[in-house]
């Protein structure tokens, strides 16, 4: 085993000293592949923290929402409809929810109104999101002046801004109170935007569904479930769509690996020519060969990983923003939450390193098989 | 469902291995047909030059099929989201009839590439390549089950359609269901599962260990090893996935592989895998040891890997005690 | 020490330009002793000397190295007997530029991956005795002619090799510098060694540190 680790240095020493000699041209190779890795780990680190993002948002959604469809769209809850779902086992509770979008003519953006089921703002005042507030730079304790639709204009006094720890979803709400709701969107007084219902065994949700179908023929329950799974398929999706784009990159980097490798410089020749000469074998070629791959790989992986992870997580993708993320007008502003995931690396490792090496890996080989008689031959 | 990074990924690498070896194919058959080492010809020397190429490329696939066999179970386990009642990867491959069959052909290539390895490793230590033709018909053979496998992988992902009503490991791994092996395997009391998990290991360990002193009872070693494989992954599912899990119902063979236990699993799957490539090559060389030119090498290098597999058997082994005797779950009572 | 019989050696065989560098050697050389083999280019003698240092293979024929026929074997195990037996220094010297002297006399051990502190302190032994040790560390391309000899000469001799083998050792010196090579070959074969080489300087051939002379014309010997 000694003799064996002992040669491998030897090798790595070899091959390092090469690459040193060699700069301009191992600089390029690495340039463009830790270009590859940064543009394959930007998409896949963005659309990672996107489905913590939204899995973090839906956490504290309610398991089940119910609308009210009125040919085949969604309509207002009217009075009673609470009293006629009555009590079904398994449901914990049950609530009307308000809410709805406003068009904020000097943002040129659209708001997401809502009144939270608890601490409502007193009347009068709003709590809003932090992108929002950055956009109308605002902060807590000013006033905010919004024209309803009916043509009256409404003045709120801010209490707060939302943290920004699920800027995603939060960035373009604004919370304020029931009256307050009611009067600035004309909202008949009884009536819901949909009800939340939260249950709290996991196995009793799609029962509960069934129930409020059959209760209920005109409305439509949603899971929370499903649209985790909607989410999160959607953003897969997204980043698979951008990974298969990305794939012609890919190829042409595979077809560079594989010209690089194969375009032995004369000097390179006469240099594996005489190492052969004075007894390395070709397997000792082929694995010094090898270890260059593998320190290129290495640090081409490590620079792009962290070249992304800085572009993501402080410049927040702006590469990729419009690909990968909403189609509101108002783009969150938002610093996702840094974090790393083993299969995601793995993937990555996967989509690089697996094709360079098998790029590589015939040139490399034609490399070691010089004659070692060249050597003699001048 | 051919849309996700890992999927891309994962085909991507079947698709490598497959083209790579598919490539070489008609060279493996040149070497079939003209290998002569007595020749001084020019073909000769090329045909010997190419050997280089195949056994880094028979290198290259083992080791793509590994870490292809890793990334699939995850994959699986985060597909497993999209499946209404599919907690882990064991609902995900259990939502298209190829799911399973795709693993296990993964798990088999893994180890006919561990062999091949094996086998080339001993014939270029000797001065006539004794195996060169069995090596190359077998590389050839390797060929359709590459294109099998990425046919399989590739049909499993195109098959996979979210929200599929799927079993998950609680019902196919729970004890009631005993439908299939995978049923067998869980349904199997606490107390025979045991017995057949420390004595199949203990089996394997005492002959590798025994092979790799004396030299003797090598085939058996091989054989053992085998058996040991299928009696560890057994043992995982019964009896070991429960102590592990704190759980009486939850068999699942790759839920420990994650975070929340402390990937445990890995310090299990590692050691076995190690030590079944290493028992059956040490089997395997048996096979080879009278082959002319072999003699001294087989054998030498048949003890070095029972010396392994006695090693990675015994590891698991006391992993395994160890895991049980940590774990408060108790299944059978004093 | 190394038999040859019947040695062929064909380029390009089968092809249009097919040609043949040896066409039946028979030769039996001895150890411990100093042979030049001499001839006009393209009589075959460097081709002969690939054979004799397992660089390449015949055609056809036997080459023995202490009675084991080698001649079929693949270049593996040949590459193994010619890093542990022979020892070269080539025409051109053939140094890695880039590399310190010192780095390139240690390269011949690479493969056998013996501890790095036993190997460097033999290449600075051997440097020493070839009056190089004061420039170890200098890169090969700035060292004069005679120093790249040298330092291609302690290359050969890193992994200790019974026979050392010179192509044209003396084409790239000048008097002084062809009188110091022959003066470390006597020294050389003093110790045991045994020294191939090939030249046309009569100033090698006839000196008194070269036993004998293999003459050779078109791909045969002729005359000892």
């Amino acid at each position: 085993m000694r003799p064996w680790i002992e040669k491998q240095r030897y090798l790595i020493d070899y091959t390092l000293a090469a690459l040193a000699r060699r700069k301009a041209r191992n600089l390029g190779l690495l340039a463009v592949y830790a270009l590859l890795v940064f543009m394959l780990a930007s998409v896949s680190l963005f659309g990672q923290a996107l489905r913590q993002e939204a899995a973090a948002v839906l956490a504290d959604s309610p398991e089940v929402i119910l609308q009210r469809l009125v040919a085949g769209r969604h309509d207002l809850i009217p009075p009673g409809y609470l009293e006629k779902i009555g009590r079904i086992r398994g449901v914990q509770h049950q609530q009307g929810r308000l809410w709805g979008y406003y068009y904020d003519p000097v943002s040129k953006a659209n708001y997401t109104l809502l009144v939270p089921a608890a601490e409502a703002p007193a009347p009068g005042h709003l709590r809003l999101g932090a992108t929002l507030a950055r956009e109308r730079g605002l902060q807590a304790g000013q006033p905010l002046s919004l024209r309803s639709y009916g043509g009256k204009l409404f003045t709120f006094t801010v209490d707060e801004v939302l943290p920004a720890s699920s800027e995603l979803i939060s960035a373009d709400l604004v919370l304020l109170g029931e009256a307050d709701f009611r009067a600035f969107f004309d909202y008949p007084a009884g009536h819901y935007t949909d009800i939340a219902l939260s249950v709290a065994n996991p196995q009793e949700v799609r029962n509960v569904a069934a129930k409020l179908s059959a209760a209920l023929p005109d409305a439509r329950p949603i899971l929370r479930e499903e649209m985790r799974r909607t989410y999160a398929s959607l953003l897969d999706w997204r980043e698979g769509i951008a990974l298969a784009l990305l794939a012609a990159a890919l190829l042409a980097f595979a077809i560079l690996a594989w010209e690089k490798a194969s375009g032995l410089s004369a000097d390179e020749r006469r240099e594996i020519g005489i190492l052969k000469a004075i007894g390395w074998e070709t397997g000792d070629v082929l694995r010094m060969k090898l270890w260059e791959g593998l320190l290129i790989s290495f640090s081409a992986f490590l620079l792009g990983l962290v070249g992304a992870y800085v572009h993501v997580f402080h410049f927040g993708a702006r590469l990729f923003e419009p690909v990968l993320k909403g189609w509101a007008v108002l783009y969150p502003r938002f610093t996702l939450v840094p974090q790393l995931d083993g299969l995601q690396l793995f993937t990555l490792f996967f989509f690089t390193v697996v094709p360079y090496t098998a790029a590589v890996l015939v040139p490399i080989w034609r490399a070691a098989i010089i004659d070692p008689d060249a050597a003699m031959r001048g | 469902m051919l849309f996700q990074p890992s999927v891309i990924a994962l085909l991507l690498a079947a698709t490598l291995s497959l083209v790579m070896v598919a490539a070489a194919a008609p060279f493996a058959w040149q070497i079939l047909r003209r290998w002569d080492l007595g020749s001084g010809s020019e073909l000769q020397l090329q045909l010997e030059r190419r050997t280089y190429l195949f056994s880094t490329l028979a290198a290259f696939v083992c080791a793509s099929q590994l870490l292809a066999l890793l990334l699939f179970v995850f994959t699986a386990d985060r597909l497993s989201a999209m499946f209404v009642g599919a907690m882990c990867a064991v609902g995900a491959l259990n939502a298209h009839a190829w799911g399973f069959p795709a693993l296990l052909l993964q798990v088999a290539l893994f180890f006919l590439a561990a062999l091949w390895l094996v086998l080339n490793h001993v014939d270029t230590r000797a001065r006539n390549y004794p195996l060169v033709r069995l090596k190359y018909a077998l590389l050839l053979g390797l060929t359709p089950l590459l294109a099998l496998s990425a046919w399989l992988q590739w049909s499993y992902f195109r098959g996979l359609k979210a929200d599929i009503i799927t079993s998950c490991c609680g019902s196919l791994f729970s004890g009631d269901s005993n439908h299939g092996v995978a049923g067998e395997m869980a349904g199997l009391a606490p107390l025979p599962a045991m017995l057949w998990f420390y004595g199949s290991l203990g089996l394997a360990a005492l002959l590798t260990a025994w092979h790799a002193w004396s030299g003797r009872l090598g085939l058996l070693a091989g054989l053992s090893s085998g058996g040991a494989f299928v009696g560890g992954i057994a043992g995982i599912v019964s009896f070991l996935s429960l102590y592990l899990y704190e759980h009486p119902h939850h068999h699942c063979p790759f839920c420990i592989l994650k975070p929340e236990y402390d990937y445990q699993g890995y310090a299990l799957y590692l050691p076995l895998f190690a030590a079944t490539a290493a028992g059956m090559g040490s089997g395997v060389l048996q096979l080879v040891r009278r082959v002319r030119g072999l003699e001294q090498i087989a054998p030498a290098a048949s003890r070095r890997l029972a010396t392994v597999a006695a090693w990675g058997f015994g590891l698991l082994l006391c992993l395994a005690a160890g895991m049980m005797a940590g774990s408060r779950l108790v299944l059978l009572e004093p | 020490m190394i038999q040859l019989t019947d040695i062929h050696k064909a380029f390009n065989q089968g092809q249009h330009n097919e040609y043949w560098a040896l066409s039946g050697i028979d030769l039996e050389l001895e150890a411990r002793r100093v042979t030049a083999f001499q001839g006009p280019s393209g009589s075959g003698k460097t081709s002969l000397l690939t054979i004799v240092g397992c660089l390449a293979r015949p055609t056809r024929g036997r080459v023995r190295l202490h009675g084991e026929d080698i001649s079929g074997l693949p270049e593996r195990f040949l590459t193994e007997i010619r890093r542990r037996t022979f020892g070269f220094v080539f025409q051109q010297f053939n140094l890695i530029r880039g590399l310190s002297a010192l780095d390139n006399v240690m390269l011949p051990a690479y493969p056998e991956g013996k501890p790095h502190a036993e190997l460097l302190q033999r290449a600075e032994v051997l440097l020493a005795r070839l009056q190089l040790g004061h420039r170890r560390h200098a890169r090969v391309e700035w060292l004069s002619g005679g120093e790249q000899q040298r330092v291609a000469i302690a290359r050969a001799l890193i992994n200790d090799p019974e026979v050392i083998i010179a192509d044209e050792p003396t084409a790239n010196l000048d008097t002084t510098l062809s009188k110091q090579f022959l003066a470390i070959l006597e020294e050389l074969s003093g110790e045991g060694r045994t020294v191939l080489l090939t030249s046309h300087d009569p100033l090698v051939i006839k000196s008194s540190a070269v036993h004998r002379v293999v003459g050779l014309r078109d791909g045969r010997l002729c005359g000892d």
